[in-house]
């Protein structure tokens, strides 16, 4: 048996010595390539950070894990009082905490991607200022990391769902995915865009707690896409997020419109984010450790 | 023989502007008119015409600098602060990219004082080597296959399984500096280990880079400790103020860097083009550490004083201006501050200091440092008005302790300070 082990630790060693490949130094210039290459070999890495990022952000806490639980609940328990009991706001015959917990799914994510992926290149300036690794994957895994508290606010909403009889739309299995990966390009390009300024002006750090609350009244979280009239509408949904939001709650509740043009506009800005974000990135990336 | 490195034409420029700027926030003024221009300042960046631009002075860190490495050879780096050592090294790890030039690299560029980078106090040391390993761009199963041979290495098998927060210093670095020596590149670079750790560190860290030149694998070295690299490589390049100056057999390199006075041997001469036009109307000439006889030297004896001499010119008169050094330690711990003006009565007398040239001198006493290697940043500033020049590592000077208090006894003393204390031992009774 430990044979067998030692033999495959053989072959494993083996596979990682592979013939030194030789890499070529020079000035980029313009729009440069993404160098997907690199970020694939260090793909492993991108996991670990993922991983360190869950082990540690609830690490010395009294409460662990259920904070993951009690943050998204508490904000639906004060969303609730706020606009079902108090504004009485319209929800096209939802049950406010399931409306507004479906929401907070794909604005959760986003919100840790606009924090930590804005902050996550100055946060790991003594790796980006000592050792070449690919530095899209800062941004990338704080995003990523993000999709743990999502997966553990997604129990807390089908639990929801049960206890109001809520029955989700049929279309649900393939629009989903979609949607998250939506959700997912959006808070990538923005944290593209945010990490890579903040970088040369602090001033992101600054603006980030204004962001996110101004960000969060412009998104139909606490109320529905409906309440803004028609003729605002297409403005509207220039805010990627507001595609991304209403597009959970078509795929989960089954209300609103289907994808109309609205949610084209949104998809539309939110690949225009993300590509443009990238190349930012990229081509900012060459100063990184000269101006952290 | 194939060639592991191939650098042609590489040059690398920075500017000045933003290695200032840590500095900026010192004095209320600075702060006060930067939060006046604060909106203007967004704008201008927002439309892509920032002032700073304008009036920003670039410097070359690098010129010019061509070489061949083939596999398996260790090169010396040798150079003053400054020179562009670490630059080159930056860029050959990829770091930084280069301004103009090209590099290749052929394998997996290493370095011994990446140690701990990523290094979580909350981890484990089991998920550390993990995480620092997937850092340093190891494959899990790399990690994996070499996981046992890291953990004896560090010698903190016991305690493998703590968070790190709860190690000794000693056993953090013994375990960081564990797996970036187990990363097996095809080249190292090293870069002034003999600045971090302890003296068992470093003698581990020079260990570890002898075995790797033993092994076949190309090394580039980067020390100001002439005999290390002497020890341990066969050629060296000199590099200063960007440009390499030669390349020959380490002997050759090292006796025309001493020889051709950059070695910071007791005094530093500052050149008109060395000096930023920010600092005007101050203008920095030459910093000499002298024996007691008066002697220019690199190396002092512990037990007897030393004088520091700083001499510079004012093309305008100054009011407030108080010029002094800083000394720390090669690990940049600060052992003291002082100033030309510290005492009221000279305050006073040279409120205002008169176009011309000036000599700051201070004498330190006898009996104060301890063996090793310390260095001198100078500042000349008027308090609270303006800093007008500062350079943080201005010289550099070697401590001997023969004769010190304590030497009878061959253990290392702990600290930077080896003051003569008077001590009294007084028998105060029986039984």
């Amino acid at each position: 048996m430990s044979g067998l082990k030692f033999a495959i630790r053989e072959k494993m060693t083996e596979i990682t010595k592979h013939e030194p490949h030789t890499i070529y130094i020079k000035p980029s210039k313009g729009l440069a390539a993404l160098n997907l290459r690199d970020l694939w070999i260090y793909r492993e890495l991108i996991f670990f950070m993922v991983w360190r990022d869950v082990k540690v952000k609830y690490k010395q806490t009294l409460l662990g894990m259920a904070w993951a639980v009690i943050q998204p609940v508490m904000t639906m328990l004060v969303f609730t009082f706020l606009f079902d009991k108090v504004a009485k706001l319209p929800t096209e015959g939802i049950p406010y905490p399931v409306f507004s917990f479906t929401a907070l799914l794909p604005w959760g994510l986003f919100v840790v991607a606009l924090n930590q992926g804005s902050r996550s290149l100055v946060a790991h300036n003594n790796m980006v200022t000592k050792i070449y690794f690919p530095r899209l994957i800062l941004p990338i895994s704080s995003v990523f990391s993000g999709l743990v508290d999502f997966a553990i606010a997604f129990v807390i909403l089908v639990t929801l769902m049960f206890y109001y009889q809520v029955t989700p739309a049929w279309n649900l299995l393939w629009t989903l995915p979609l949607f998250l990966l939506l959700a997912i390009i959006t808070a990538l390009g923005v944290a593209l865009w945010l990490s890579a300024i903040n970088v040369q002006y602090r001033d992101v750090n600054q603006a980030l707690p204004f962001l996110t609350q101004f960000w969060l009244f412009a998104t139909p979280v606490a109320y529905s896409a409906t309440v803004i009239s028609a003729k605002w509408q297409i403005l509207y949904f220039l805010n990627p997020m507001a595609g991304v939001v209403n597009g959970f709650r078509w795929s989960l509740l089954g209300i609103v419109n289907g994808p109309d043009i609205t949610l084209w506009v949104s998809t539309g800005i939110s690949i225009l984010i993300f590509v443009s974000g990238l190349f930012y990135f990229r081509s900012m990336e060459k100063t990184f450790a000269d101006t952290i | 023989m194939t060639i592991a490195i191939s650098v042609k034409n590489i040059g690398k420029q920075y500017k000045i502007g933003a290695a200032e700027s840590k500095f900026r926030y010192n004095m209320l003024r600075d702060v006060i008119v930067d939060t006046v221009s604060a909106p203007l300042r967004l704008a201008k960046a927002m439309i892509g015409k920032s002032d700073r631009r304008l009036n920003q002075n670039y410097v070359w860190a690098l010129k010019d600098v061509s070489f061949d490495l083939e596999e398996g050879r260790v090169l010396g780096i040798v150079g003053r602060n400054g020179a562009g050592k670490s630059t080159l090294l930056k860029i050959l790890s990829r770091v930084t990219e280069p301004t103009v030039g090209t590099v290749s690299v052929r394998g997996r560029v290493g370095s011994l004082l990446e140690v701990g980078t990523g290094f979580h106090p909350e981890l484990t040391g089991r998920e550390n080597i993990y995480m620092n390993g997937a850092i340093l761009g190891m494959r899990r199963a790399e990690i994996d296959s070499k996981f046992d041979e890291i953990v004896d290495f560090s010698e903190v098998t016991q305690y493998i399984d703590t968070p790190v927060k709860r190690y000794s210093s000693g056993m953090y670095l013994r375990l960081a500096f564990a797996v970036a020596a187990h990363l097996e590149p095809e080249i190292l670079v090293v870069d002034e280990v003999l600045a971090v750790g302890d003296a068992e560190f470093q003698k581990k860290c020079l260990g570890k880079m002898g075995d790797v030149a033993q092994q076949g694998r190309t090394v580039l070295f980067v020390s100001h400790n002439m005999s290390a690299i002497l020890r341990l490589t066969q050629e060296a390049i000199v590099l200063n103020k960007g440009q390499m100056l030669m390349r020959g057999p380490t002997q050759e390199a090292v006796d025309f860097y001493l020889s051709s006075g950059q070695a910071q041997a007791g005094e530093r001469v500052w050149a008109v083009e060395d000096v930023p036009a920010a600092s005007q109307p101050f203008r920095p000439i030459s910093l000499k550490i002298k024996n007691r006889s008066g002697k220019v030297v690199d190396t002092v004896r512990s037990i007897e004083s030393v004088t520091v001499e700083f001499e510079y010119q004012l093309d305008a008169p100054i009011t407030g201006l108080r010029v002094g050094f800083y000394l720390s330690t090669m690990r940049g711990e600060y052992v003291l501050a002082s100033f030309d003006t510290d005492e009221p009565q000279l305050f006073e007398k040279h409120e205002t200091r008169n176009t011309g040239r000036y000599v700051s001198r201070a004498e330190i006493p006898a009996d104060i440092f301890n063996e090793g290697r310390y260095s001198i940043g100078v500042n000349a500033s008027s308090f609270g008005v303006r800093r007008y020049f500062m350079d943080e590592n201005a010289i550099a000077f070697n401590v001997d302790i023969s004769g010190a208090p304590g030497m009878h006894w061959s253990e290392p003393r702990v600290g930077p300070v080896r003051p003569r204390l008077n001590w009294a031992i007084e028998k105060i009774g029986e039984q």
